[in-house]
């Protein structure tokens, strides 16, 4: 059914964009409450199976070194931002330095309370990193600074802003959207919004 | 920062009849919907909202709705000039128009009476959603409203925000100064002022992300709990 009068701004050839979203210039802050504000001298990270733990600094996650990525990324809002450089350790990296044992499930914390749930494979056998820069520089607070977690094949809300620890868990523990009326998984391109989609 | 549990039924698309599209402010208008299958919302919730042009091309949208729990869906929106859905919602849509919806949806940014006193801060038109829990208010829930514009002229829901004499409200311009206003950003001062006049257990606040920024942390500094925060920033 097309709507009365509609016509949508001029279709361009441009890269492929996840049905639903358009495409920004910006990039839009969201965020459920207020943002946290951490010295990179304080930040630190504790990746867990449980039983094994490690704790991250700024140093001791830089000395795993860095990447550049550069990708698309989709936030459920329904913007998205083409072709954007981030800089991080990719997580798989991290898992490996840890010494933590592959459950199926990750647990994803921020500094403040927020928490966000993905299978353990998205976060090794894909893009996800631990991020640290965007553009080139720092990573600001608003924008989960000094490090968030960038999951880019999944809807942002996924890539926690102040990551605080990642817990890998026999059992699944929806995070704070996912209780809240959003998609279990977040894939953009299966428009997996909201919990029934 | 804990949330209600999901509700059950799918979540699909819906065509919805537009009732009528008021002008609020000649930027902003309220579009009200007709939906038969639609099942009573929460304030501060939101839909999503689907246009389709006739090549099959579509355009969707998040908006909250404006209109409280007992009313039926109405959406609050602003346009931006260069915007792709908003000026067609804004200046074209008509009554008896069909635009597909779905939701209501979020189960964060909600209120309800059992939430006890609260503090709603608006800037622009993230005074939509804060209008729709505005209307919910009970008397062992009493609500303050403070409500940052740039002028008089683009204060949505004025009439309703003056005649509500059970809430502190306070209206604040940022580019002009009015006899019936107050001139200038919405600052450290007036949030304790509010703070002390409501005793809030909770604060919303929405609007641009600047302005939920600066209020926002200007909030944390005067010792408010962040987990008594709950934000929604938008552009």
């Amino acid at each position: 059914m097309a709507t009365r009068g509609f016509q949508g701004r001029p279709r361009t050839e441009s890269a492929a964009v996840p049905p639903g979203q358009y495409v920004t210039d910006d990039f839009p802050v969201l965020t459920a409450g207020p943002t946290e504000y951490i010295d990179e001298a304080d930040w630190k990270m504790t990746i867990t199976d449980g039983t094994t733990s490690k704790t991250y600094d700024w140093q001791s996650l830089h000395a795993l070194g860095t990447v550049d990525l550069v990708t698309d990324f989709h936030c459920v809002t329904h913007w998205t931002k083409l072709g954007s450089t981030w800089t991080g350790v990719p997580v798989a990296k991290v898992f490996e330095d840890a010494g933590v044992e592959e459950f199926e499930h990750a647990l994803v914390k921020s500094y403040g309370g927020y928490t966000t749930n993905l299978p353990t494979e998205d976060l090794l056998e894909h893009d996800a990193m631990i991020a640290v820069a965007f553009e080139g520089d720092d990573l600001t607070p608003a924008h989960g600074g000094p490090v968030r977690l960038f999951v880019p094949h999944l809807y942002l809300w996924k890539s926690a802003k102040w990551l605080s620890e990642i817990r890998f868990t026999d059992d699944e523990e929806p995070g704070f959207w996912e209780r809240a009326g959003y998609h279990n998984y977040g894939d953009p391109w299966r428009e997996q919004r909201y919990y029934s989609d | 920062m804990t949330t209600p549990p999901t509700p059950p039924g799918k979540l699909g698309w819906r065509r919805a009849k537009v009732r009528e599209n008021k002008d609020e402010t000649g930027s902003a208008h309220t579009v009200f919907l007709d939906d038969e299958h639609w099942q009573a919302h929460e304030a501060g919730q939101h839909i999503d909202v689907r246009l389709t042009a006739p090549d099959g091309y579509q355009a969707s949208r998040s908006y909250s709705l404006s209109s409280g729990p007992g009313e039926g869906p109405a959406i609050t929106v602003e346009r931006v000039d260069d915007g792709e859905v908003s000026p067609y919602l804004v200046d074209a849509l008509e009554p008896s128009d069909e635009i597909e919806i779905r939701g209501p949806i979020g189960g964060y940014f909600v209120w309800r009476p059992d939430m006890g006193p609260t503090l709603l801060i608006g800037g622009g038109s993230g005074i939509a959603p804060l209008r729709a829990i505005w209307q919910a208010r009970t008397d062992a829930a009493p609500m303050g409203v403070i409500y940052s514009s740039q002028t008089a002229q683009r204060v949505i829901f004025a009439e309703e925000l003056t005649q509500a004499r059970d809430m502190y409200v306070r209206v604040h311009l940022t580019r002009e100064e009015h006899a019936d206003y107050r001139h200038g950003r919405v600052g450290v001062s007036d949030l304790s002022e509010a703070i002390e006049a409501v005793k809030p257990q909770l604060i919303y606040v929405c609007g641009p992300t600047a302005f939920v920024e600066s209020v926002s942390q200007n909030l944390v500094g005067m010792g408010i709990d962040p987990r008594a925060l709950r934000t929604e920033r938008f552009g």
